[in-house]
């Protein structure tokens, strides 16, 4: 029931996501096999899977970095499979695991804000950071209780990683995009930054009430935030919880579907061997 | 001697589009871009034609810059569509647009001697403004009446200009566009993620970069009174090495800063050439191997110093250690002598 308070609309929709690597080579890789994946309005989704499971590739996929082999992908109701990654990101709103890639170093905090304030509007000859903008930024920067409000004129290159990564994740969402997408955006900090970035993640999804799809190595991290949890293994979403049944999970508990889950899967792959 | 730096200076300030052009694509964009040799003469080729066949000289260099502008824009283009490395891209357009000012002048060389160009229009427009004059009386009152160059305007029109240029270009830096091509260069990842296109936002940079060198090559064929074909050799070197100077004795710590210091680099840069030319035994074709030898020397050296500091830390921090361990030795001295004298 919970389902309806977050609105029925589906933003995101993927269908038959099938992408291959390197095909017919040796290093042959299927990335992803067959996935599919809604996110209603509102939906918070963790998704966990061992390494090489896919989860990055799914990500690129939607925010169109890479483009599948088959399948489609929907957003907000629009087709946007062979649109540009560069099109496709005023509507997606994204964090990278590396704290340096989402910011430009050299430029300022302001100008790094200007820059993700610009992402839904097309660039023109008006001054980037106004008198109107900077209060804007000011006010938007406080809410990181960092204090970056007041250094606005800093180079974002001499911020810490936290910092950084703390800004990347201001910038990709105060313009509030339809689908915000964070891949293992703690996962290069030290515990205690990790820990305040993860807590900024979810004041800042529920402010803003974002449509979010974060990938996380951190099981009890997975656990913890959002709505709905999907498990990855081998290209395929093999386990789905949401709501009652994923606050129901312990970290435990998600070991044992996962050795379960792989178990059966390799009984079924011996039958069809044999 | 004055008057070699008077006239190193003159032609500082042109040469200093040029070297802003060279910054954009360096340091902007992060794009080595080759391309100038060639735009710094398609611009020159393409205002002394349009000059020489009566066209407004004013008009011409405009002509000029746009011309530059395309070729830019192609190197782009090469680049981002054609998925070609920076710099193979900016050499092949070199390379062509070799053989395409050679189309243009039709020769390899166009005199503008006995041509109205800008500077002849602003030259005569300045004695008509009588400031020569005025500026000449002021230095004889001051004692220094045996320099006397030919004319004010040119320096003091170019010096403007370049700080207008160099207004403008600080401005453009500031707008969402600009800020945009900033941060292509910085980190292209991020600014794709935020829905910028970094293919147009390269081409239009590179597109401004070689419009500005274009301009600065119209305008020097203009100042020395013909357009070359091989006049644009070595370009590239010349508007990094006022870059590299302009950076190391300035600094560059924003653009605002930047700019300027690569106008004072560019001057600088002439003014140690002119200085070197001097030299009894350095001949004008050892320009190049000068140039170079400037670059090399401003990459270098900064290293060497930063070496030298850090030596002269180490050095001290050793010494400061030494001076513990010797009044601890000494204190420990002190103490067995009690101890002795105890005895
Ligand atoms: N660009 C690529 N070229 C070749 N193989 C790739 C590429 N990207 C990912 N892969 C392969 O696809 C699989 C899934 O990778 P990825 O999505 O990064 O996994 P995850 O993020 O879940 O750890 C891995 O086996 C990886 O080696
Ligand atoms: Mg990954």
């Amino acid at each position: 029931m919970l389902l309806l308070k977050r609105g029925g609309k589906a933003l995101l929709q993927l269908r038959q996501i099938y992408k291959v690597f390197n095909e017919g080579t040796p290093d042959e890789k299927i990335a992803l096999d067959h996935v599919n994946l809604d996110l209603k309005q509102g939906d918070f989704v963790t998704v966990i899977g061992s390494n090489g499971a896919g989860k990055s590739t799914l990500m690129s996929v939607i925010s169109g970095k890479i483009f599948p082999d088959l399948g489609v992908v929907k957003v907000d109701g629009k087709n946007v499979t062979q649109v540009s990654e560069h099109r496709r990101a005023s509507l997606i709103g994204r964090v990278f695991q590396d704290p340096m890639a989402g910011t430009a170093p050299s430029m300022t905090i302001e100008e790094n804000m200007a820059i993700a304030y610009g992402r839904m509007k097309k660039r023109g000859m008006a001054l980037g950071v106004s008198k109107k903008k900077r209060s804007f930024f000011k006010e938007t920067l406080e809410n990181l209780h960092l204090g970056l409000e007041n250094r606005l004129e800093a180079k974002v290159g001499l911020l810490s990683g936290g910092e950084r990564q703390a800004l990347s994740l201001l910038m990709a969402t105060f313009t509030e995009p339809k689908i915000l997408l964070l891949d293992e955006h703690t996962a290069a900090l030290d515990p205690s930054r990790a820990e305040l970035v993860t807590q900024l993640t979810k004041e800042i999804v529920e402010k803003y009430g974002l449509t979010t799809l974060m990938v996380t190595h951190n099981m009890q991290q997975a656990l913890d935030l959002g709505n709905r949890l999907i498990m990855m293994d081998q290209g395929q979403v093999i386990f789905e919880a949401e709501e009652q049944e994923k606050e129901a999970l312990s970290v435990d508990k998600l070991l044992a579907e996962f050795q379960r889950i792989r178990g059966e899967k390799m009984s079924s792959d011996k039958a069809i061997l044999i | 001697m004055p008057t070699a730096i008077f006239t190193s200076v003159e032609a500082g300030f042109i040469y200093a589009l040029m070297a802003l052009g060279v910054y954009l694509s360096f340091r902007i964009l992060d794009f080595p871009d080759l391309t100038v040799d060639g735009s710094f003469v398609t611009g020159a080729a393409v205002a002394a034609v349009l000059i020489v066949s009566g066209v407004n000289p004013f008009l011409a260099t405009g002509a000029a810059l746009l011309a530059g502008f395309l070729a830019g824009c192609i190197t782009g283009l090469l680049h981002t569509k054609g998925k070609i490395n920076p710099l193979l891209s900016g050499i092949l357009m070199m390379i062509a647009l070799y053989s395409i000012n050679l189309r243009i002048m039709g020769k390899s060389n166009v005199p503008l001697l006995a041509e109205e160009t800008v500077i002849t229009k602003i030259t005569d427009f300045w004695k008509s403004l009588g400031i020569d004059d005025g500026i000449q009386a002021g230095l004889a009152a001051i004692g220094v009446s045996n320099f006397i160059p030919k004319t004010w305007a040119v320096i003091m029109i170019m010096m403007l200009l370049a700080l207008v240029i160099k207004f403008v270009f600080d401005w453009f830096f500031k707008t969402d566009l600009g800020l945009a091509i900033r941060a292509t260069g910085d980190n292209e990842t991020m600014v794709k993620s935020f829905s910028a296109d970094t293919d147009f936002l390269k081409i239009i940079g590179l597109g401004l970069s070689n419009a500005l060198v274009a301009f600065s090559g119209a305008l020097i064929a203009q100042y020395n009174g013909f357009s070359d074909a091989g006049m644009g050799i070595g370009m590239i070197i010349i508007g990094l090495a006022s870059v590299i100077i302009g950076e190391a004795v300035f600094g560059a710590k924003n653009i605002i800063r930047a700019t300027i210091a690569v106008i004072g680099g560019a001057i600088l840069y002439r003014i140690i050439v002119s200085l070197a030319l001097r030299v009894e035994f350095l001949e004008t074709g050892d320009m190049k191997l000068i140039t170079a030898c400037i670059v090399v020397s401003a990459l270098i050296f900064p290293k060497i110093l930063d070496k030298q500091r850090e030596k002269k830390r180490r050095k001290k921090r050793l010494a400061r250690a030494q001076e513990k361990d010797d009044a601890a030795f000494e204190e420990r001295g002190q103490s067995l002598a009690a101890v002795k004298t105890d005895l």
